[in-house]
């Protein structure tokens, strides 16, 4: 328990003010005139790129952009929906389920395939499959492990590495990590006994993927489960201490997605900017840190989370309720 | 006989307006039973999935060491994806109390007895049926009642039901535009045998006064049976009225012979100038009513043959020549030639009495209105119609008159010192008719009048 309560300081300030924010940044802050605020999940750095080429277009335009968790995304903006224009999250259910309360202000003239849109207010614009991060240093002289599988192996095998070294999502805390922990539950089994073997060995719990992969790169860690990709390879580039698996037993993909809110202040704004945001993201850029939209490869695999009201079963509060309870006897061993 | 009737209305587009209509009206009840039926199937699609969906959230209910516990499945909500993305409100009540999902969905209305139960109503703005279920779980040591209500919103729905619609218009505007092409049809066929009746009418010659035999529809054998018993009487008395005139012709000229003899010898004995003179004079008149019932006589008998044509092969170059064989004794009395010419030979089918007849008549003119010790050329050609040519060096047809001399009694101005009646070429025009020719007056430009008789 000591972890999780060292470790959620992190970035929750539980007693500090609501209106405090992991970031907070002003883009092209000269212009007169209201800024485009977006309410985030993606780090500004990630997400920067995106935001400039959009006032390279459009100089006249000051953007505001708010950097916090998913949960507090969805708790902020359900608070107060007039004060965004832009929701930005990677926590598809919750975004799936403010877009079905009513939330989302639909935007008849923008083109998106069916599967990367929903009512046509809710539309995704990243491709990023959940992976396991590595410390190579870990595992020299060992195999890396492929799967989940694998990996349980190799944490078997050498308890007295991994102890207290293995990191995940606090999945109570972390709206994405709920998600890639319901999808990973509801496709196999074997995501049980990982969180099994990870509760045995003293698993550390995190709130966000940035945070796991400064414990991970400084070696305090040697395995992250479920990170994303894209947060990973967006350091990999500077190190080459880490290595990205994607599990080859079953992937999870997630998609990002964004919305204008019904109460934008500025929705004809928002919706540009959703334009620019989908037109830019729907290839391969080399400039972007944000992976770009792929279609489902393979339906059968379910290889990407699909966008549909189903999203919102693992929010039920009953269901969710005993989701936790499940995970916690799992993770959190007496 | 010409006063043209005044028209009420017309029956053809009576008929295709009738057929329209009632096409229209189909329609229209097509369309309409074709959309009901469409909307309670995709209703009934909506509520089947609800319904089981709904099902499938009580299902997962359970009562564990005491607690409720209702593990929503995945697919509970999977299955309600539209590809218009509906939205979905659900709510989950304990014994009439507030468990999760949306609080303002209950719905106090539905009848809790029922095991599952729907209605459109409103929520949140949007128009959505809702599935109520209902399941009574038996715990250990008590009973509780979990109530599902699932509601959906209905643009998928409404969608389908667009496309059906649309379907269904395209659908009666192909049943209705074929349906009036169909009227179009079936009213001009109808006519058509109407119109048939009436060509078959107007295209009769004057005195084709034969019954239609012709099958005509039932429905129109009333008016034809009438039509051919007003001819047949119309028959009757014209041939009633030719055979009388023929009658009182014949036993005329008899009479009129007598006299004449009477009255040459009677001449003879008279020798008192002035009494000489009257009676010429009624020896002339004499001629003139004898040369007029014989006429008329000859017009009888052409009119009667021409109405019951027989026709026969005849070589025309004999026919002419054994006439103008005839004719030239009296021809050499006025010391005229008939000069007869003729290319090869030629035949044609036709009555060769009435053609005879006519031919005389022409021969008969030129040889009255020509001066003595001219010539009368008679040339028959075939180029291809086969027509005879009786031209002579007189005076000609009065020009301004060329055009009525073939009418009934007519007689020109240059006939005033002749005897004739004015039937000649009338009894030449109605044999050429009678064999679908007809008589053509005109005058050679060296002078002499010239009268062709196509066949
Ligand atoms: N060959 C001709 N030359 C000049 N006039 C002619 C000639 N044939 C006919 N006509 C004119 O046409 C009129 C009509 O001729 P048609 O033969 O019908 O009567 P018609 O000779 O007077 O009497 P009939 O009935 O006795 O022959 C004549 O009265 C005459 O004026
Ligand atoms: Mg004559």
């Amino acid at each position: 328990m000591r972890y999780i309560i060292a470790l959620i300081v992190c970035i929750y300030p539980l007693l500090g003010s609501a209106q405090e924010w992991e970031d907070q940044q002003r883009f092209n802050d000269g212009v007169s005139g209201p800024p485009l605020r977006i309410i985030a999940s993606t780090d500004t750095a990630l997400f920067a790129p995106i935001i400039e080429s959009f006032i390279s277009e459009n100089p006249t335009t000051a953007i505001e952009y708010l950097v916090t968790g998913t949960a507090d995304i969805d708790r902020r903006f359900r608070a107060d929906p007039n004060d965004f224009d832009l929701v930005i999250s990677s926590a598809m259910d919750l975004q799936l389920k403010l877009t079905n309360d009513g939330l989302a202000l639909p935007l008849e003239d923008i083109f998106a395939p069916a599967w990367a849109q929903w009512r046509q207010s809710l539309f995704a614009f990243t491709s990023e499959p959940a992976a396991i991060v590595i410390n190579r240093a870990a595992f020299t002289g060992h195999a890396v492990p492929q799967s989940r599988q694998d990996l349980i192996q190799a944490m078997r095998a050498r308890p007295e590495i991994f102890r207290n070294r293995i990191g995940t999502y606090d999945v109570r805390q972390s709206g994405l990590g709920y998600l890639f922990a319901t999808q990973d539950a509801r496709a196999s089994e074997t995501y049980w006994r990982l969180m099994e073997v990870m509760g045995s060995l003293d698993v550390r719990l995190y709130c966000c993927s940035g945070d796991m992969i400064d414990d991970l790169a400084d070696g305090t860690i040697a395995v992250a489960y479920n990170v994303l990709g894209s947060y990973a390879a967006a350091r990999i580039e500077s190190k080459d201490t880490l290595e990205i698996i994607l599990p080859s037993d079953f992937p999870t993909t997630m998609m990002r997605t964004a919305m204008v809110s019904r109460d934008a202040p500025n929705p004809a704004l928002a919706e540009m900017f959703i334009r620019h945001l989908i037109t830019r993201q729907s290839r391969p850029n080399e400039d972007s840190l944000l992976p770009p939209l792929s279609g489902p490869l393979n339906k059968a695999e379910r290889a990407t989370i699909a966008l549909e009201p189903a999203l919102m079963t693992f929010l039920d509060g009953l269901k969710r309720r005993k989701f936790l309870a499940e995970w916690e006897d799992a993770v959190i061993q007496k | 006989m010409t006063a043209s009737l005044i028209a009420s209305g017309s029956l053809r587009n009576r008929l295709v307006l009738t057929l329209i209509g009632g096409a229209a009206i189909l329609t229209l009840l097509l369309f309409f039973a074709i959309r009901n039926y469409a909307i309670q199937i995709a209703q009934q699609g909506q509520d089947n999935i609800l319904g089981a969906s709904a099902t499938s959230i009580l299902d997962a209910a359970s009562i564990r060491d005491g607690t409720l516990e209702i593990d929503i499945p995945y697919a509970s909500f999977s299955m309600l994806s539209t590809p218009s993305d509906d939205r979905v409100f659900y709510a989950i009540y304990q014994d009439g109390n507030f468990l999760s999902g949306y609080a303002g969905l209950s719905n106090p209305s539905v009848n809790p007895g029922r095991r599952s139960s729907f209605e459109t109503t409103q929520f949140q703005g949007e128009t959505v049926r809702v599935a109520t279920a209902a399941r009574t779980l038996i715990g250990a040591e008590n009973r509780t009642q979990i109530r599902v209500y699932l509601a959906q919103t209905q643009d998928a729905l409404s969608g389908t039901l667009d496309k059906i619609s649309r379907n269904a218009a395209l659908f009666g505007a192909g049943f209705f535009a074929l349906a009036t092409l169909l009227s179009f049809w079936a009213s001009s066929t109808t006519i058509g045998q109407l119109k048939r009746l009436t060509t078959s009418v107007t295209r009769r010659g004057p005195q084709d006064l034969r019954p239609f035999e012709k099958p005509v529809p039932s429905e129109m054998l009333a008016l034809v049976t009438s039509l051919n018993s007003l001819m047949g009487r119309l028959d009757q008395s014209l041939r009633q009225s030719e055979d009388f005139i023929a009658e009182a012709a014949h036993r005329v000229r008899t009479p009129l012979a007598t006299v004449r003899s009477y009255a040459e010898a009677t001449l003879q004995r008279v020798d008192k100038q002035e009494n000489r003179q009257a009676m010429r004079s009624m020896i002339r008149a004499i001629d003139e009513s004898s040369r007029a019932a014989g006429q008329l006589l000859d017009h009888a008998m052409t009119t009667f043959r021409a109405d019951h044509l027989e026709r026969q092969e005849i070589d025309l170059v004999e026919l002419v020549g054994e006439l103008v064989e005839r004719l030239t004794p009296i021809a050499d009395m006025k010391d005229v030639r008939l000069n007869l010419r003729s290319e090869g030979k030629i035949t044609c089918s036709g009555d060769p009495i009435l053609i005879q007849n006519a031919v005389r008549n022409l021969i008969d003119n030129a040889l009255k209105y020509a001066p003595g010790e001219s010539a009368v050329d008679i040339a028959m050609i075939m180029n291809p119609d086969i027509q005879i040519k009786v031209c002579d060096s007189g005076p000609g047809f009065p020009p301004n008159e060329i055009d009525i001399l073939a009418t009934r009694f007519t007689r020109g101005q240059n006939a005033a010192g002749t005897i004739g009646s004015g039937l000649g070429l009338t009894i030449a025009q109605d044999v050429a008719m009678a064999h679908g020719g007809d008589l053509l007056l005109s005058n050679r430009p060296e002078g002499g009048a010239c009268a062709t008789l196509s066949l």
